[in-house]
């Protein structure tokens, strides 16, 4: 199903995740997840920019405990934790981020 | 507690060409949520798989090599790589990618994941795995 952003059409797979990595942007971003209700904040861009630098770096998506022990490296403990990520991105941290990250599903990953 | 068993991943192809090198990266870090033991190998053409700058623009595939270096971040640390292989190649420890980890033991130190193995180590280490995966 294509994502239609400011006239522009995204290709997008069965479960909404950008088909293609280069398409991304932040209005992209916003769009895939006003999709699913969801608004982001500036504690959601926090998580997803760091997501994109993650895939920059090590071209996957890291897994949901990677990630928690991640951030709280880079953000702190308070943000370090599945509590905190989950309210954010209550589907599952590493999945839902990831989609609005524009990053394929991670590898195993809740 | 639960029982951990030693799992031993022996990587002995190239990176391209075949998809082995891919999915067993893939396996093992799916795997490494289950937090066993695991230990990888890199031996005969499996060696490649480790070299600095790969570059995958002529054959359209994605290089993953960069991923070898999220193992450290999925507490896989045990790297081996067979000496043999490497001399028979012409390759040294320089010609590959410095895998580290981060020692939570010892205030986070930066350690290597590497380790330099002769044949009867290899030997000794497929010998004590509980779970032998090759790819």
């Amino acid at each position: 199903m294509p994502l239609d952003v400011n006239g522009k059409s995204y290709e997008t797979d069965e479960e909404g995740y950008l088909a293609n990595l280069n398409d991304w942007n932040e209005d992209v971003a916003a769009a895939l997840a006003a999709a699913d209700d969801a608004e982001l904040t500036e504690s959601h861009w926090e998580v997803i920019n760091f997501l994109r630098e993650y895939y920059e770096e090590y071209q996957i998506a890291p897994a949901v405990r990677v990630l928690t022990k991640a951030i709280g490296k880079k953000l702190g403990k308070d943000k370090g934790n599945s509590k905190y990520l989950y309210e954010l991105f209550p589907y599952g941290p590493a999945k839902q981020a990831c989609k609005y990250a524009g990053l394929p599903k991670p590898t195993g990953c809740v | 507690m639960s029982d951990t068993k030693k799992f031993v991943y022996i990587n002995r192809k190239a990176p391209y060409g075949t998809v082995y090198a891919l999915e067993s990266l893939e396996v093992v870090l799916i795997g490494a949520a289950f937090e066993q033991e695991v230990q990888l190998v890199f031996v005969d053409d499996g060696v490649y798989q480790l070299t600095k700058g790969q570059n995958t623009d002529g054959i359209g595939m994605k290089n993953f090599s960069k991923t070898y270096s999220a193992l450290g971040d999925y507490d896989v640390n045990q790297i081996y790589v067979d000496e043999q292989s490497l001399k028979d190649r012409g390759l040294t420890m320089d010609d590959l990618q410095e895998l580290t980890y981060e020692d939570e033991d010892d205030d986070w130190a930066e350690k290597s994941s590497m380790k330099l193995i002769n044949r009867e180590q290899l030997a000794e280490l497929i010998d004590e795995a509980d779970v032998l995966l090759n790819f």
